[in-house]
């Protein structure tokens, strides 16, 4: 077995980057839907388990994941069309760049209101509601 | 070489056959369930990450009368079950591609693997046991 690789075909840029955020952001998902499934099982326990598993999910600090968490499959999700389209579609190779561009607004328009709306009540709590 | 041993030379793209070398298209096929399965989770997950994180409240709203009121309807039910086995499978998939990607030695490519399939094991049935038999009068 050879110890190190013979060369490499990473090349850098939007290209390889795209793909190593796709690849952290996919990993990153799964080990989450690891835990979720499971602290949704509690449900089968009694509502009493279930809430308070629950209660973890508002608390302030879990609810700034939650949106890294959103902000993650988010990415992946519309960076998973882009890999679709470039292997798909006849202009997809020509267009990858621009296509990884476009996403990445898509992100940033849809992750403003959204980090609003996920935070609004942390941020009140916090603040004192206004 | 004689006539009756021609190459035989099938249809432009059609799949290989490798007969007894032991070979499959099994990852020709996994390559396209990423993209099909992919496609699907677009809107099962981007819409469960919506309803359960953003509207009407967001995550501050979710007990468990919230789960049972949903789970009253077997639309909810079925985008549940559908998204889990999509997912399941998809990221399974995905990290037994890291898996070969990253993991040199034989050893611990087998055991990664042995822990990845039956993690996947484990989220499966007890997912899909919790959507059927999840009862609202419970405790
Ligand atoms: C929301 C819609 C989703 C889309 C459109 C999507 C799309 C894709 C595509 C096209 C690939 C293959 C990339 C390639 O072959 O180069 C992929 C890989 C992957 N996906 Fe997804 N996916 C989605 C959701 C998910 C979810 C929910 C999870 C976790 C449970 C996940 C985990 C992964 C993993 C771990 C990989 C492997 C990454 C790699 O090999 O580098 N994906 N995704």
């Amino acid at each position: 077995m050879p110890t190190a690789p013979a060369g490499t075909l990473y090349r850098g840029r939007e290209g390889m980057w795209s793909w190593v955020a796709h690849r952290i952001t996919g990993a990153l998902t799964f080990f989450f839907l690891f835990a979720h499934v499971l602290d949704t099982a509690l449900v089968r326990v009694s509502p009493e388990a279930y809430d308070a598993v629950i209660a973890t999910y508002k608390n302030p600090v879990v609810n700034l994941l939650e949106v890294g968490l959103v902000g993650a499959v988010l990415f992946h999700a519309l960076n998973g069309l882009r890999v679709i389209a470039v292997d798909f579609w006849s202009k997809g190779p020509k267009y990858h760049q621009a296509m990884l561009w476009s996403i990445v607004t898509v992100w940033m328009l849809l992750m403003v209101p959204g980090t609003y709306f996920m935070l609004q009540h942390t941020i009140s709590a916090i603040f004192g509601s206004a | 070489m004689s006539q009756t041993e021609a190459t035989e030379i099938g249809a432009p793209r059609s799949p290989r056959t490798f007969g007894s070398s032991g070979r499959s298209n099994f990852e020709l096929y996994s390559w396209l369930f990423m993209r099909v399965s992919g496609l699907v989770l677009v809107f099962l997950v981007l819409g469960h990450l919506f309803i359960m994180n953003i509207l009407d409240g967001g995550v501050q709203r979710i007990n468990f009368a919230f789960v049972a009121g949903r789970w009253s309807s077997p639309f909810w039910q079925v985008w549940d079950l559908v998204m889990l086995w999509l997912a399941q499978l998809h990221g399974g998939n995905g990290l037994r591609v890291i898996i070969n990607d990253y993991a040199e030695r034989d050893t611990t490519r087998l055991w990664l693997k042995a822990a990845l399939y039956a993690s996947m094991v484990l989220i499966l049935v007890t997912g899909t046991l919790v959507i059927f038999t999840f009862d609202p009068n419970i405790g």
